[in-house]
């Protein structure tokens, strides 16, 4: 393994914010320090990534990811502590970076290139391949100014993926495009892996980091607030985000039937202690349609904070079949007993449509219980056991 | 890749600039370097008709009006005028061009600068690069223009030009790295440039003759030091001297009732360039710290 690719060391981040930052001379003499705040983007972060290993950074908007991104890159100087990192950087943190309007595609891609550490005779070999991956054959020879978009992206997004470092340090540029090019993206980020590239992703998109990194770090207002595992450091940030903004857990659907609201309804009827293990529990969901519907479909799933999936049901699987109606209902799944595990569970709540799959209203992981640790001798399992007494 | 073992620490110091290793890491990055220049060229002179001839048109107008007022209403007693200014002028150009774009040089782009990791320094010497090709083009323009109407080469004289032209460069880097870094905090200091352009145009032997000042000067002194001397201070005057010499040729030609160019031998003139050259490059140590110190910054400042 050798030495580890990027050691981060008690790295902090001072900016300082001028309501107007006095950049004349004048203004500079005549400003008093007091107009300046002073603002911590990075307190004291610190981990070391092996070589080969890649690493999802996550954390809310402003909690400082590509602060530390910049850091690392040697775009920015840390305030104190010390970054030390082997091997070639390139920073994808924003497509095209250098593009000129008035060059041409070709012009752009040797320029573009050579800002992520292309050599020039490197990208004369990719380059054909970056036409093709841009899908932009016909107009290499354009100026980009006449180019759309979405035509810019993709050439964008082309050279960065043919880029050839030791570590590769990709900010949220990736998330953009549709489904299919950020599906080629994961692609190539899968096979920047197997190559034993060094990767930090910063995303938002917290599946990916699940499915593809080895290790996690959340940031939260520049600090490292979980660091370890991928599932359970996306937990924390769930858990964190949905405290601070609830409306940031992913809602999608068609709307003609809505999830009004949820409840978590504990043995006494309270809806936000702990539950005890084995504790029984009734996911309470109020429907609202907004126009007839004669095929509705209300389910529900429950996660662990591994992610795996615990326990679902439905009403269509439950036999409650509702009939066409309008207007407001309520659904109650009474769950005899939670899991005895303890820990935090997570509630998918989702209205569909019984006959064309149709998703009318999907909340993913919005509500959650915490399941208390159970009293210790306790057993760990609720096995039914029927109890006999015979004569002889 | 060779770099693949080096370990790059950074910390919160400002790193000392250690100059061979920095010319490494430049060398490494001289593509982005080459790759901006072009652009800048290209930029310069996509949907333009001319292209580049308007580099050349710059120089052919400057000649035709000053030729006006200096030979024609002012009539100065310089022989062969367009060469004595051109040989002048095309040197002020590469100088006071670079210096006006490496100072804008870091803002202008700055998107890359927040975005990208590479040694600053490649800005403002991309400016400086741009400015190179339009003194080389038009340079070629007035060797071909002596060629043509039969203008003596004085051999002699000719070995000043590729010192000349170290001096300038290593000048105009040294002025370059200063004028950018600082532009970057202060944007007066560009301002402030084009006004101090200006005067520093007239504080050098261009357009009049060089021993003009070193007659009037004769005899006078202050604080003990000849006042001519006083006029060698500026570099640019010993460095556009030095051009004149190698191109223009002859310190008193034919025609001309006093002298023309400086009157001293080539190896006075050899001497003082030898000697600009040192300091620049001194300065440009210098001023290279300053740059290096500061580029770590730029990011934030802009």
């Amino acid at each position: 393994m050798g030495l580890p690719a990027i050691e981060v060391d008690g790295i902090s981040k001072k900016f300082r914010l001028y309501r107007e930052r006095p950049t004349s001379l004048k203004a500079r003499l005549i400003s008093s320090r007091t107009s300046a705040e002073d603002f911590w983007a990075l307190h004291d972060v610190a981990f070391t990534m092996e070589r080969g290993t890649s690493l999802g950074l996550i954390g809310h908007n402003g909690s400082g990811k590509t602060t530390l991104l910049k850091v690392i890159a040697g775009i920015l100087r840390p305030t104190s502590g010390t970054v030390r990192t082997r091997g070639r950087i390139a920073a994808l943190l924003e497509l095209g970076a250098g593009f000129h309007p008035d060059l041409t595609g070709r012009e752009n891609v040797y320029l573009n290139a050579s800002f992520l550490g292309l050599s020039r005779k490197h990208t004369t070999r990719a380059y054909d391949d970056i036409v093709a991956f841009a899908e932009l054959e016909d107009f290499m020879d354009n100026q980009v100014k006449f180019y759309s978009s979405g035509m810019l992206v993709r050439l964008g997004f082309a050279v960065a993926v043919h880029v050839d470092p030791d570590i590769l340090l990709i900010d949220e540029v990736l998330a953009v495009g549709d489904e299919g090019f950020q599906a080629r993206c994961l692609d190539r980020v899968r096979q920047f892996q197997r190559d034993g590239r060094t990767i930090v992703l910063v995303t938002h998109a917290l599946d990916t980091v699940r499915e593809i990194c080895d290790r996690a770090v959340m940031l939260h207002h520049g600090r490292i607030h979980a660091a370890g595992a991928p599932d359970e450091v996306v937990r924390e940030l769930r858990y964190v985000l949905l405290r601070r903004d609830p409306a940031f857990i992913p809602e999608e659907g068609t709307r003609e039937v809505e999830i009004a609201s949820v409840e978590l309804i504990r043995e006494d009827g309270s809806t936000d202690r702990p539950v005890r293990p084995g504790e029984a529990l009734t996911i309470q969901t109020d429907v609202k349609a907004n126009e007839a519907v004669d095929d509705l479909d209300v389910s529900f799933a429950v996660y662990d904070w591994r992610n795996h999936p615990v326990c679902d049901g439905s009403t269509t699987r439950s036999g409650a079949v509702m009939d066409r109606f309008e207007g407001k209902k309520r659904v109650r799944f009474a769950l005899r007993s939670v899991p005895v595990e303890a820990g935090k569970y997570w509630v998918t709540v989702g209205l569909s449509s019984r006959d064309s799959g149709r998703l009318y209203h999907v909340q993913t992981q919005r509500y959650w219980f915490e399941v208390q640790q159970q009293e210790a001798g306790r057993a760990r399992v609720a096995v039914p056991i029927e109890v006999d007494v015979e004569d002889l | 890749m060779a770099a693949t073992a080096d370990t790059i620490e950074r910390t919160s110091e400002p790193p000392r600039l250690r100059v061979a290793a920095r010319l490494r890491e430049l060398s490494l990055y001289r593509e982005i370097l080459m790759n901006l220049v072009r652009k800048e060229l290209k930029v310069k002179y996509t949907a333009s008709v001319l292209g580049a001839v308007w580099s050349i048109l710059n120089p052919v107008v400057f000649l035709g009006v000053f030729t006006l007022v200096f030979s024609v209403v002012l009539d100065n007693g310089i022989p062969s005028f367009p060469i004595f200014l051109l040989s002048g002028l095309l040197a002020w150009n590469l100088f006071s061009v670079s210096l006006t774009q490496a100072a804008r040089s870091v803002i202008d782009n700055s998107n890359l600068v927040k975005k990208v990791y590479f040694p600053r320094e490649i800005l403002p010497l991309s400016s400086i690069g741009v400015a190179l090709v339009d003194f080389v083009l038009q340079s070629l323009v007035l060797v071909v223009f002596m060629v043509a109407i039969g203008y003596d080469f004085h051999a002699s004289s000719l070995v000043l030009l590729p010192l000349a032209f170290v001096a300038i460069l290593a000048f105009t880097v040294a002025m370059s790295f200063l004028v950018s870094a600082l532009n970057v905090r202060y944007r007066d200091v560009q301002h402030l440039l084009t006004l101090g352009l200006l005067v520093w145009f007239w504080m050098t032997p261009i357009v009049y003759s060089a021993w003009l000042v070193q007659d009037r000067a004769e005899g006078h002194a202050f604080l003990g030091i000849d006042l001519f001397d006083f006029y060698l201070v500026n570099p640019m005057a010993g460095i556009v001297s030095g051009f004149q010499r190698a191109l223009y040729g002859v310190v008193r030609p034919e025609g001309a009732g006093s002298p023309v160019l400086l009157d001293v031998s080539v190896g006075w003139l050899a001497l003082l360039l030898t000697l600009i050259a040192a300091l620049s490059v001194f300065l440009l140590w210098l001023t290279w710290r300053t740059f290096f110190r500061l580029s770590g910054d730029f990011a934030e400042e802009l």
